[in-house]
């Protein structure tokens, strides 16, 4: 079977559980799954670019995820004047002097020549800097932070459309991720891993931690959104219109039960409305990516970057410097992922930091892109819609699961109990078991990369 | 010595040795299984951290249950009885999972960057069941005497202000864990299967062609790491308490333990777990008293160079100068 | 019959035949050593004698005993000895402890064993206790062929010995191989150094493209003036 019929194949699969899940649940449940499948199919589509083009392996996809979230909320809240007004000058201030530390570490890198010397002044410049930028930076986030805390607390951000900031979002992932690359990249294929593991870490500490920036675990929510509210398409004469419209037969012809019914047929109708309005704005950013990805796969530049991946040895022996590409590569996977996470970010509606779980969002987009194909961006793709479909429905499912085959022991039983509880983190141990036989038995995924040469 | 210097040295000894030490040990035991498994089996295992929770969950349940029918050790926690269960569950798990997945790859000679992913998916099978039969909240199973040293005996016995306080777990953990490195150290250098591991991972082919049973070696490390993580597991548990996540976590400082001191090099893991512990504690600690003790005064603020929040951001910062610096680790190690 | 036989050995590496009807033969207390310009299979040669590669046609006989289809651990049981051309030692082991691993499969007191290559090699009992991968070049190789006879092989098969050593140093190996030799031992060796291995060789084959193109006692290859003047640069 060639890859077209199984992709067909594939997605008509999962088109058919969406429509079930249409009918016999709802369509806005069904486009709800939609929309974060669209999210995932991002992601998963960045993580490709990265393993599935160069072979690099990024442990760190819920720190990318996160930085996009920020992004996000910095460019849509307004800003909080207030706050500015209480700390900004002096967070400006310490700013500076993080650029004068910078630059006093360059000017002495140049002057003094290696050795223990330049070592000792680095040392120096490092601890003396940290204390300097320190004086300025403590009283300033004291006065951020107790500014009207209950409520804000926060600097706030540009107050820009929230729409700007899944390209933001992309630039903070894509300047972490150059980062990280720089210094793990060319060692050990495996401390690139490890690395990207740590800075996700500490991306989301700082998110839950620096109250000034991101409110930590108080949350920032009501971003304003990119698309209608519901209670204010209620009330739109064309949107009334249209609804009335379309269950013209199926509403009762009495006034009063007549317009009872429509209100809640409109109440519908409007949450349905905002979650097709978001699935048209997603799918057109991963059509988007697709065909750029598509492109570059096709350039010269996809080609000499499945060489480097395929025999990275003779590729050196060609002259071509491996170690820069794989950073271009990072940094365009990580980029792609950050603006996953402002659009998951935009589609919540808050910011939330405490969800950034590195087991669920990594470990994840990983289950996609390996079961879905590895190196083929549709594949990836599917992979999105399957598994993330496989993830929400998995938990009632093991719920039911557990339930009717405990249900003999009396629902007394301690251990229904407990196996009731713990139920939900079956799914993790499941779709590990998943992971590792495709690995093993299909390593090539469900849609296998096509353009090997 | 005035007293306001001794009041210093009891502040740093409770503070920043005690604690220090202690967390060192464990996070020495952890590296040291992951410095096995690069050494042996040439990756880094994801699921290191994952293994160390099974293990001490089932030491947990043991506990539990030796708990239950009224057996216990008087002053010295009941868990300690319990381990060689923990250790057994825990062999029994990386063995299945390296019959089941890391062969495959070993037979293949696939890259390192396999072995990884793969160690990813073990890493969430294993979680996934840590967090199914024992729940994801925190799990408190230390009993018996708990303190070695009161701060209250120890202040009205010398007088000093500041009190010292060791904890029996404290005191546990240092003793098991130098018992155990003794033992790994005399195991690899004396032993005749010691030495056929260290001359696999100094040199495969060779050793295949001296006739050493790389399954065996491969065997024997599992076990050791069965072993090395139950015991890191447990202590760490019994000294500050077990939540499955937390475990996940150990992950970066173990690894930036191990690699600190070279990876592939089992004295460079211990050394690498002390400079991350000792760095851990030394950037979050707050130096308000001490500098008062030392200057005269208090400063007005804590003092603290780092908050307690951003401590894996230490193991990082480590991680971070040694690949800039000495990507070897500090006794070079391999570099595969 | 000799002790160690290579008869008409075809094969290769996958599709690619290397070895075209090659035969060599080693016996006791004789040093037999294959040279040939680059690409000719020398040590390809060896590898199929030592069961590194299958071949497609021939066989290989050691003292009688058809061994062609053993792997090369079981030949190191049947006492034959193979000294890598790289990474020959462990480098992270004491050279004691290099012995004991060459020692792994045998479960006697193998003590005396040690002490014989202390006697054949002095330089390696003075250090003893010094990490393999401390040693010079010269003495890493002596290393290696010590692990090597730590198992009491019949035949020792060493693979270009003295690459990468000094003159000097490549003579002081060439006099321990022939000592190796007075104890009785065979001695198969590849070798670059194609006149000073022949000077000390009993046997001498000349490999061309995978085929035995001289044989002859290594005094005379080095008179046949052919001989001189393709493969010894005058």
């Amino acid at each position: 079977m060639n890859n077209l019929l199984k992709g067909i194949l594939g997605f008509g699969v999962v088109g058919v559980c969406l429509f079930f899940v249409g009918t016999m649940q709802s369509w806005t449940l069904a486009f709800t799954i939609i929309n974060l499948c669209l999210i995932s199919a991002v992601m998963a589509l960045g993580v490709n670019i990265q393993w599935g083009y160069a072979g690099l392996f990024n442990v760190g996809i819920a720190g990318f995820t996160a930085l996009g979230g920020l992004a996000a909320m910095l460019v849509s809240t307004p800003p909080v004047v207030g706050a500015w007004q209480a700390g900004g000058v002096q967070l400006g201030i310490s700013f500076l002097a993080l650029l004068a530390v910078i630059a006093a570490m360059i000017v002495m890198r140049k002057l003094i020549p290696a050795g223990k010397l330049r070592s000792l002044f680095t040392v120096l410049i490092i601890v003396g800097g940290f204390f300097f930028i320190r004086y300025f930076y403590a009283p300033a986030v004291e006065s951020i932070e107790s500014f009207d805390s209950a409520r804000s607390g926060f600097l706030g951000g540009l107050g820009a459309p929230i729409l700007f900031s899944w390209i933001v979002g992309g630039f903070f992932a894509a300047g972490a991720a150059w980062l990280i690359g720089k210094i793990s990249l060319g060692l050990r294929s495996d401390y690139l891993a490890i690395a990207t593991l740590g800075i996700s870490e500490i991306i989301i500490a700082i998110m839950k931690n620096e109250d000034w920036l991101s409110r930590g675990v108080k949350n920032v929510s009501g971003l304003p959104r990119p698309v209608p509210y519901e209670i204010e398409l209620q009330k739109e004469g064309w949107f009334i219109e249209r609804v009335s419209a379309f269950y013209e037969s199926s509403l009762p012809l009495e006034e009063a039960a007549r317009s009872d019914a429509l209100q809640q047929k409109l109440v519908e109708a409007s949450s349905l409305f905002v979650k097709l309005c978001y699935t048209g704005l997603f799918l057109a950013v991963l059509v988007l990516l697709l065909w750029l990805a598509h492109r570059a796969q096709k350039a010269p530049w996809g080609r000499m970057m499945r060489a480097i991946r395929d025999n990275e040895d003779a590729a050196n022996a060609m002259g071509k410097n491996v170690t820069r590409r794989h950073l271009q590569v990072f940094v365009v996977g990580s980029a792609v992922v950050g603006i996953a996470g402002a659009m998951l970010t935009t589609l919540e509606g808050q910011l939330t930091p405490s969800t950034y779980n590195p087991l669920r969002y990594t470990f994840l987009i990983w289950a996609m892109v390996i079961i879905g194909g590895s190196g083929n961006n549709m594949g990836s793709v599917l992979g999105a819609f399957i598994v993330w479909f496989g993830w929400i429905q998995a938990e009632p499912l093991g719920q039911w699961a557990i339930d009717y085959s405990t249900a003999w022991m009396g629902d007394s039983h301690a251990l229904r109990a407990h196996m009731l509880e713990n139920a939900s983190h079956m799914r993790l141990v499941i779709m590990g078991i998943i992971l590792l036989m495709v690995m093993r038995f299909s390593p090539r995924g469900l849609l296998p990369e096509n353009n090997r040469e | 010595m005035s007293t306001d210097t001794m009041n210093a040295l009891v502040l740093i000894a409770n503070f920043i040795l005690v604690p220090g030490i202690t967390y060192g040990s464990q996070l020495a035991l952890g590296a040291l299984g992951i410095t096995l498994v690069y050494a042996v089996l040439r990756f880094s295992n994801f699921a290191h951290g994952d293994t160390m929770a099974y293990g001490c969950m089932f030491t947990i349940l043991a506990t539990w249950w030796l708990q239950s029918i009224g057996v216990s050790l008087g002053p010295l926690p009941t868990a300690l009885l319990a381990i060689p269960f923990g250790i057994a569950m825990t062999a029994i798990l990386v063995i299945v999972f390296d019959k089941l997945v890391y062969k495959h790859y070993r037979e293949q000679k696939s890259s390192p960057i396999v072995f990884v992913i793969a160690s990813v998916g073990v890493m969430f099978v294993t979680n996934g069941l840590v967090r199914f039969i024992i729940g994801p909240n925190d799990q408190q199973f230390s009993d018996g005497m708990r303190f070695l040293v009161r701060a209250r005996d120890f202040k009205k016995a010398t007088g000093l202000d500041e009190g010292l306080t060791i904890k029996l777990t404290q005191g546990l953990t240092v003793g098991i864990a130098i018992i155990a490195m003794l033992s790994l150290f005399y195991f690899l250098q004396r032993t005749r299967t010691g030495k056929a591991m260290r001359a696999y991972s100094d040199n495969e082919d060779l050793a295949l062609l001296s006739g050493i049973d790389p399954k065996k070696v491969v065997l024997v490390t599992w076990l050791l790491v069965a072993a090395l993580t139950t015991l890191a597991g447990v202590l760490y548990g019994l000294d500050k308490s077990f939540k499955p996540f937390t475990y996940f976590q150990l992950l970066l400082p173990m690894f930036a333990a191990a690699i600190v001191g070279g990876v592939g090099k089992p004295l460079g893991a211990i050394l690498g777990g002390f400079i991350v512990a000792f760095s851990e504690i030394l950037l979050t600690y707050a130096y308000k008293k001490l500098i008062g003790y030392i200057a005269g005064e208090r400063p007005d603020g804590l003092v603290q160079l780092l908050s307690t929040d951003y401590k894996f951001a230490v193991s990082f910062m480590i991680l971070v100068v040694v690949l800039l610096w000495r990507p070897t680790g500090i006794l070079r190690g391999k570099s595969i | 019959m000799s002790l160690l036989v290579g008869e008409s050995m075809v094969g290769g590496y996958g599709k690619t035949t290397i070895l075209h009807n090659c035969t060599i033969q080693v016996d006791r207390g004789e040093i037999a050593v294959i040279v040939g310009p680059n690409g000719a299979g020398k040590s390809t040669a060896m590898k199929a004698l030592f069961g590194m590669l299958d071949l497609s046609e021939g066989a290989v006989t050691l003292d009688g005993e058809n061994i062609t289809s053993l792997s090369p651990q079981e030949r190191v049981t049947k006492g034959m000895g193979f000294v890598p051309q790289t990474n020959n030692v462990f480098v992270s082991m004491s050279v004691e402890e290099n012995l004991q691993m060459g020692a792994f499969t045998r479960d006697d007191d193998f003590q005396d064993t040690i002490d014989q290559v202390y006697e054949l090699f002095p330089i390696l009992g003075e250090k003893r206790k010094q990490a393999a991968g401390e040693l010079s070049g010269g003495q890493r190789q002596q290393v290696a062929v010590g692990r090597a006879l730590m198992t009491k092989p019949t035949v020792l098969m060493l693979d270009e010995p003295t690459a990468g050593v000094s003159p000097i140093v490549m003579d002081e190996l060439f006099d321990r191989i022939m000592e190796v030799r007075n104890t009785g031992i065979a001695v198969l060796m590849v070798e670059q150094n194609a006149r000073q291995a022949l000077e000390i060789a009993d046997t001498g084959y000349v490999l061309v493209t995978g085929e035995n193109k001289y044989t002859d006692t290594g005094a005379a290859l080095l008179a046949d003036a052919e001989v001189r003047k393709t493969f010894l640069g005058g």
